[in-house]
């Protein structure tokens, strides 16, 4: 069984007027079917209120399936007794690094999760010191996380995170606030925690340039899984991706251009380094 | 007409433990009808220096001349200042306020005096002008998908018709074809109304495709101030402040590197395109 089993899953938003009348319906989420194995690198990618962040709310039953079945790692979200185990096994990690962090010494917040667990106390410092390391935030220990910049505030939320030793960890367009070098210190450790800790990662986003290292993608618009693949089978459907909102990068954008205007090059061109080669043989 | 900053300082929290020198001795002239960028990482003193260009924060020192006035003398109208220099904030959605869309962009030009009649002729027109469909004039600012609130925010700062627009990041949080709306949409303002733009962006790709002028703040001052192709030529300088040049500049480079006499000055994917092309119709 995969990590993440998701058949049919459905979650509507309903509001209802004063006397408890539906008002209107707005289904987030259309019979969406997901699969991530353990220790992949699963991207999705839609428009915003394509229905990506209430799938991600679903994944650690922050939301409970409206219709459809979902397992996280082998246990039934529909099933209350499951709520903890799964939450316990898949953390979340969210936009806003301000919004996140509650201790005001970077130790002690990533020590907030492990103490609500009732972990020993010896082995919430081992801990602490494995996950700020594992981000490499550990010589930022001692500080205030009011001083740090909004990169390190998002490397100290998913150590927070990581104390909790999930196998998955979800994020939620973690990137969207920071700068280009707080992104890149972000995805690198992102990147990091999967490939040496094998934690599966789950990552919504709208910069398509992160997204190129994935295993797998999910496109999701209006509440459906619309594409998937690889990022070289997505990214080579510039024309596709652009009526659902999206984008390629632009390394890739400039191959399809070039494509388009003659040059033999390949289809799916994901980094400079590709085109490079490529244009250096046809040149 | 146009903005001088005269060697203008900012301290924060001044005389105490966490003193920060946030603006040092920054110089700038900023002309009618520009298109600017400024660039820079967290805490370069961005946001700082474009608070002082409608009075919301005090210089700690220097001077700021609007249309040549100076903005820091006692009798300087600075409330007329903050409707010709609109500022759009940091996510200005958080911002909406009112039951409805249309009554939250009236609540500018109300504020500056007008009348009802007026004010709502102001939203009108600031409303068509960000393209939200009508039907959504009258609903919640809440029921508005996260592009449409950031249109709604910009209107409402739109309505009182400014001299010269300041966004602060205004495409942080949308998905691509929302950032390529609310873009196409400033250039649009900026072309149509010669309006003076200026725009704070963590995209080197969208500041190399929109604007004139680049500025580059790197620990409160300005680091470089040219056109995006000069600016870009400092990649390696750039790099060494956290930034970087738009993917293309790299690839131009790289291409060089190789023996194909690509243009190291391109920053645009449209410049790539074509001289690359052109490199190789050369070729043959």
């Amino acid at each position: 069984m995969n990590f993440i089993e998701a058949r049919k899953l459905v979650f509507e938003y309903i509001r209802r007027d004063e006397e408890d009348n539906v008002e209107s319906i707005l289904t987030a989420l259309d019979e969406v079917d997901l699969d991530v194995r353990e220790g992949e690198f699963v991207a999705v990618l839609g428009h915003n209120g394509s229905g990506k962040s209430t799938l991600a709310k679903h994944l650690n039953v922050l939301l409970a399936p409206g219709g459809g079945t979902l397992w996280v790692d082998g246990k039934d979200a529909e099933d209350a007794d499951n709520l903890w185990a799964i939450r316990q096994s898949t953390g979340m990690v969210f936009q806003n690094p301000d919004n996140q962090i509650i201790a005001s010494v970077v130790e002690e917040d990533v020590a907030f999760g492990p103490e609500n667990i009732g972990v020993p106390t010896a082995e919430i410092l081992k801990r602490v010191e494995k996950s700020l390391k594992s981000v490499g935030m550990l010589q930022y220990r001692e500080h205030s996380p009011n001083r740090l910049s909004g990169g390190q505030k998002q490397r100290v939320a998913i150590a927070g995170v990581m104390a909790m030793e999930p196998k998955c960890i979800v994020l939620d367009e973690p990137t969207a606030m920071l700068d280009p070098n707080g992104r890149r210190e972000v995805l690198e450790a992102v990147e990091r925690l999967n490939r040496e800790k094998g934690v599966t990662v789950i990552l919504i986003t709208h910069y398509m340039e992160e997204v190129t290292n994935a295993d797998r993608v999910y496109v999701m618009d209006n509440g459906k899984v619309v594409m998937q693949g690889t990022p070289r089978a997505i990214f080579s459907q510039v024309d596709t991706l652009k009526s659902y909102r999206l984008d390629v990068p632009q390394i890739t954008l400039l191959a399809y251009e070039l494509r388009k205007a003659g040059l033999a090059i390949p289809e799916g061109i994901l980094t400079r380094q590709e085109l490079v080669e490529a244009l250096c043989r046809l040149y | 007409m146009s903005i001088i900053l005269d060697k203008v300082n900012y301290v924060y929290s001044e005389k105490t433990a966490y003193e920060i020198h946030a603006l040092k001795d920054v110089s700038l002239k900023i002309n009618d009808g520009e298109f600017i960028g400024i660039i820079g990482h967290t805490g370069s003193g961005k946001s700082t220096l474009i608070q002082h260009l409608n009075g919301l924060v005090k210089a700690s020192s220097g001077g700021i001349y609007y249309n040549g006035q100076d903005i820091d003398d006692d009798d300087y109208n600075r409330k007329e200042l903050r409707s010709k220099v609109g500022l759009v904030f940091q996510y200005p959605e958080h911002q909406l306020f009112e039951t409805t869309v249309f009554a939250d962009v009236c609540f500018g030009p109300k504020n500056q005096g007008l009348s009802r009649k007026q004010s709502e002729l102001k939203a009108f027109t600031a409303l068509r002008s960000v393209r939200l469909p009508e039907d959504y004039w009258y609903r919640s600012p809440f029921e508005l998908s996260g592009g449409q609130k950031r249109r709604a925010a910009i209107a409402g700062v739109l309505a009182m018709e400014p001299e010269v627009l300041v966004l602060d990041e205004p495409t942080a949080g949308l998905d691509p074809k929302g950032r390529d709306e609310i873009l196409d949409l400033v250039a649009k303002l900026h072309k149509e109304r010669r309006m003076t733009v200026i725009l704070v962006s963590h995209s080197m790709e969208d500041v190399a495709k929109y604007v004139g002028r680049l500025i580059v703040m790197n620990r409160g001052s300005v680091m470089y101030d040219g056109t995006p192709a000069e600016v870009f030529a400092h990649y390696q300088e750039l790099e060494e402040v956290g930034l970087a040049a738009p993917q293309v500049t790299y690839l131009m480079h790289e291409l060089r590197g190789r023996g194909i006499p690509a243009n190291g000055t391109a920053t645009t994917l449209e410049e790539a395109k074509q001289s690359i092309l052109q490199a190789f119709s050369e070729k043959r």
